[in-house]
């Protein structure tokens, strides 16, 4: 296995070098440089057009609000289902419900709840007229409303279970159930036990995904596109306008927001940390100021309730969509549709066939290409004893970190430039950005933490290293590994803004289809398009379990392995 | 007497016409034999089933009729397509582009026309080019006052509508002052899209029409007398915004959107560009059987939209074929008929053949589609200039 050594930088060079260069693509027009358009001298020009600009304010403002009250909740739901509900049943059914969840796209439930929370949504259908006494629609602002709320509430019913799993994955790390009893015994309700002893070790495992959850919620575009304000949108929608327009001029403009968005996001960042140190400092007089279940109550029920209605919405919303998709006329107030027919589907077999091909091929194969580099990476790892530092883990989360709309437009110039825009390969690298560093992260855990003494034990036995890999690491791993490509393939199926630039427009995935629809309205193809687009990944976590207990039907042992 | 003139002009334009197709048919040939077996990607407006459906028929036949593969590439926004042509220059890439057709008119026009983004002139290259009424049809010539130059090729005639639902209003308001009246009267139930969509914009520029002390300012770029003579415009926006949809503080998005606000019945009104649009839409299950369409009393603003040619498109050949089947009487007529598309052509019927015109006699016309007399007067376009500025006017007192 000469590529071994080559992989971990492989791996950065896939990441870091485009990133960069992309975001040097958006720095030099925000200061004026862009030689195609007669921009060829330093200038402040495009940051007062920016400033200037009608409306600026409010969508930075709508940006900031609403990014941070997203990762705030979602990561109090998490964090508070955890500490409170640990240990019960309640707990392990969340875990099965909430999962499925994770791997909807963000566009898809967008989608969804635009449709159950609008004035003529399913929501007020479902109560009208006999208890509302509305026979039209009322002209309510919901869904979407002046405030973002609905936004919000989209980006938390996502946002939680990732946030969730990540918690009970880094739980796996301490010695949570050992901490927590020696707590109880003195005194301490289980919540507040948990919230004192368990949350401070836990946390600085947490705090990257927390990060990456943070900086999406500052910089999101297709969830915006769907849910938020058509006045006062989010800076990402205000950018993407911009880079849209004829007046070519705006360019310079695009270019100085997509600075501000990193700003933005790089600013958010170290403000949550400053929140760290802060609520850490509160926190260290709290836990020793002798309270011991003062809490306990609240918080079991608020993230109960919480996590409960999310539930809800996500579920509601897919399951809107899958009824639109099978009727012909759904009209105000009818809860249900007048009339059903299977006429979308037959029509529109041939579209959704050409989109679900190019979603699954790219999400197969971007999938597939970054199994081989975590497996690579975390196999070098091993053989040559080398122990993962944080900075790597770092280096690992950029793209996550860095908001996709500010490198992305340079990173076109670059495609272009290289001849390969609009193609496969521009595509799949662009899904490969993001959907690496999500591999990598489901498949890090489990290949560290297999017992060192298979493998030494088969080295013994005389087989050479890549006879151990394939015969001993790989099936003992089968089951991570199909998850971790599971994963990823989700992750490729949800990418909006990286599949519109990449994909030139030539190529197009059902969620690029369903979030331009959006705007246009036929609910019933949006409603297909949504199930298609959920349907899919959900397939591949079937696939996933299925596969490992189908080769392990005779193997006892193996079954229990995770 | 007059009946022997007639056959004689006809025969006389027989005879012209053959001998002009004689004289072009070696060079387009020259056109047809390269744009055979070339994939040809028109970025076209993808956000209306209507329109993808057309465009999937048109790739079938172009196939059929020049050997030329059509990729319909769906945009969002049409300058989309612009910023490709020009993400493409900034990387130097002056053939072999990505973008080989647009569908494009007004302000995209213009912008790609002053940057020299353009191929052409072509339109004089495509035979059937000389089937379009250019004189009773002056728009598709003059995009939003603009020559075109010959760099666009025009496809299709839009002139706005209103549309209602008759069992729920019974007299909808048939100018700008009685649509404030019936805000007045009925609060929360009259919207407009969010300019820069098109529909919002052509109901502001409606508005404007109406409005203003004297239309033919209009007809020359806004200068320093935007501000006297857009105020009749704000003053009218301003009453009305509090009365309108979410008291005038969201917009919906598109037009497509707003039709589906009145399909559900939260407002009274929506406007379509198309004037069929309604007729495919209830054949749709879009919206209420009792959906119909009717122009305001002083006449309704009209256009035509093109297709045009990026400078540096890799198939141009493939994209000059398609831009001349489009304007073929088989793909007009196909494009007026009220269950596939419902839109007035661009072609003159009295340059048709009999067998070509009957083609149009003969369409039906959709339940909700007004009849060509019915239509009323059709209002040009002002220059793109007043939108320009009445856009950015727009954001600042209503965007925020």
């Amino acid at each position: 296995m000469r590529f071994l050594p080559v992989a971990p930088w492989a791996t950065l060079a896939i990441f870091l070098l485009p990133v960069m260069a992309g975001l040097a693509g958006a720095f030099l027009p925000a200061f004026g440089y862009l030689p195609a358009l007669g921009g060829t001298e330093a200038s402040l020009e495009p940051w007062m057009r920016l400033f200037d600009y009608p409306g600026f304010a409010g969508s930075l403002w709508m940006s900031v609000w609403t990014g941070f009250t997203a990762t705030a909740i979602s990561f109090g739901l998490a964090v508070g289902f955890a500490a409170a509900w640990r240990g019960t049943r309640v707990f392990q059914g969340l875990q099965r419900l909430i999962a499925p969840l994770l791997s909807v796209p963000h566009a898809a439930v967008a989608l969804g709840m635009l449709f159950l929370l609008a004035p003529s949504g399913w929501l007020l259908r479902a109560g009208s007229p006999w208890a509302t006494g509305f026979d039209r629609p009322p002209d309510w602002a919901t869904a979407p409303d002046p405030y973002g709320i609905v936004f919000i509430l989209a980006l938390v019913v996502k946002e939680t279970p990732f946030l969730f799993l990540m918690t009970v994955a880094a739980l796996n790390q301490v010695r949570e159930r050992e901490i927590v009893t020696t707590a109880r015994t003195l005194g301490y309700g289980p919540a507040t036990a948990w919230l004192k002893c368990v949350l401070p070790l836990v946390y600085p495992q947490l705090r990257l995904p927390v990060y990456a959850v943070l900086a999406f919620s500052l910089s999101v575009i297709d969830v915006a596109l769907v849910l938020a304000p058509a006045t006062n949108p989010p800076l990402g929608v205000l950018i993407l306008r911009w880079f849209n327009d004829p007046d070519l001029g705006y360019q310079f403009v695009a270019a100085a927001g997509a600075v501000a968005q990193l700003a933005v996001v790089a600013a958010g960042i170290t403000l949550w940390w400053a929140g760290e140190r802060l609520v850490g400092s509160l926190g260290r007089r709290w836990a020793s100021a002798g309270d011991r279940a003062l809490l306990d109550r609240p918080v079991a029920a608020f993230s109960l309730a919480g996590t409960g209605i999310l539930w809800f919405l996500g579920a509601g919303s897919l399951l809107g969509m899958a009824i639109w998709s099978m009727a012909r006329q759904w009209r105000f107030p009818d809860a249900l549709p007048g009339e059903w027919s299977l006429m979308n589907w037959m029509r529109r077999g041939e579209t959704l066939i050409g989109l679900g091909g190019t979603t699954v091929t790219v999400g197969l194969i971007s999938a597939g290409i970054a199994l081989v580099l975590a497996i690579a990476c975390l196999e070098h790892e091993k053989r040559d004893g080398l122990k993962p530092t944080a900075r790597a883990l770092w280096l690992l989360y950029i793209p996550l970190l860095v908001p996709q709309v500010a490198f992305l437009f340079g990173a076109q110039v670059l495609l272009v430039a290289a001849g390969i825009d609009g193609g496969w390969t521009a595509l799949i690298w662009a899904h490969l950005l993001f959907v690496l560093p999500y591999v990598f992260l489901s498949l890090s855990d489990p290949f560290r933490s297999l017992d060192e003494r298979y493998r030494t034990t088969a080295l013994c036995l005389g087989l050479r290293p890549s006879s151990v890999f394939w015969r001993v690491t790989v099936p003992l791993l089968l089951r991570p590994i199909l998850v971790a490509f599971a994963v990823g393939f989700a992750v490729s199926v949800s990418q909006y803004l990286p599949t519109v630039f990449a994909g030139g427009g030539r190529l197009e995935t059902l969620t690029t289809e369903a979030v331009s629809l959006a705007g246009g309205g036929d609910r019933r193809l949006i409603g297909m398009l949504v199930f298609a687009q959920s349907a899919l990944p959900f397939l591949a976590f079937l696939l996933a379990a299925a596969v490992p207990a189908w080769a392990f039907r005779n193997r006892a042992g193996l079954r229990g392995l995770t | 007497m007059r009946r022997l003139l007639a056959v004689f002009g006809t025969l006389s334009m027989l005879f012209c016409s053959q001998a002009a197709a004689q004289q072009t048919e070696p060079q387009w040939q020259t056109v047809l034999d390269k744009a055979r077996g070339q994939e040809v990607f028109w970025n076209a407006w993808g956000g209306g089933d209507v329109y993808n459906n057309y465009i999937d028929w048109v790739a079938g036949r172009v196939a059929e009729e020049y050997g030329v593969t059509l990729r319909h590439v769906k945009l969002g926004d049409t300058a989309e397509a612009v910023r490709k042509v020009l993400a493409e220059r900034s990387a130097g890439r002056s053939t072999d582009g990505a973008v080989d057709l647009i569908w494009i008119n007004g302000e995209n026009f213009k912008t790609m026309k002053d940057n020299a983004l353009l191929y052409g002139p072509f339109t004089d290259r495509l035979p059937n080019f000389k089937l379009v009424d250019t004189d009773e049809k002056p728009t598709t010539v003059l995009d939003f006052t603009v020559p075109t130059d010959g760099l666009e090729s025009p496809w299709g005639m839009a002139k706005l509508v209103f549309v209602y639902d008759m069992a729920v209003l019974t007299e909808p308001p048939t100018s700008i002052a009685a649509i404030l009246e019936h805000a007045k009267a009925n609060p929360g139930r009259i919207t407009y899209p969010a300019p820069p969509d098109f529909t919002g914009t052509t109901f502001l520029k409606q508005a404007l029409y109406e409005l203003v002390e004297n239309p033919v300012d209009l007809l020359s770029p806004a200068g320093d007398n935007f501000d006297t003579v857009t105020a009749p415009l704000w003053d009218y926006l301003d009453e009305l915004s509090p009365l309108m949809w979410r008291e005038g503080r969201d917009f919906p998005k598109t037009g497509t959107a707003q039709r589906q606000l009145l399909s559900d019945g939260a407002v009274d009104l929506s406007y379509s560009f198309n004037i069929g649009e309604a007729s495919s839409a209830i054949a749709e299950g879009l919206l209420p059987d009792t959906a119909r369409t009717y122009v305001l009393d002083g006449g309704t603003i009209g256009n035509t939209h093109f297709v045009a040619i990026p400078f540096n498109a890799a198939h141009k050949e493939g994209a000059m074929a398609v831009a001349n089947f489009l304007l073929s009487p088989e793909a007009q007529a196909r494009k007026a008929h009220p269950d596939i598309w419902g839109e007035q052509t661009v072609l003159s019927m009295d340059r048709l053949s009999d067998a070509d015109r009957a083609l149009f006699d003969d369409l039906p016309r959709g339940v909700a589609t007004l009849s060509e007399a019915d239509l009323g007067k059709t209002l040009p376009e002002p220059h793109p200039s007043w939108m320009v500025r009445i856009e950015e006017a727009w954001l600042k007192r209503y965007g925020s």
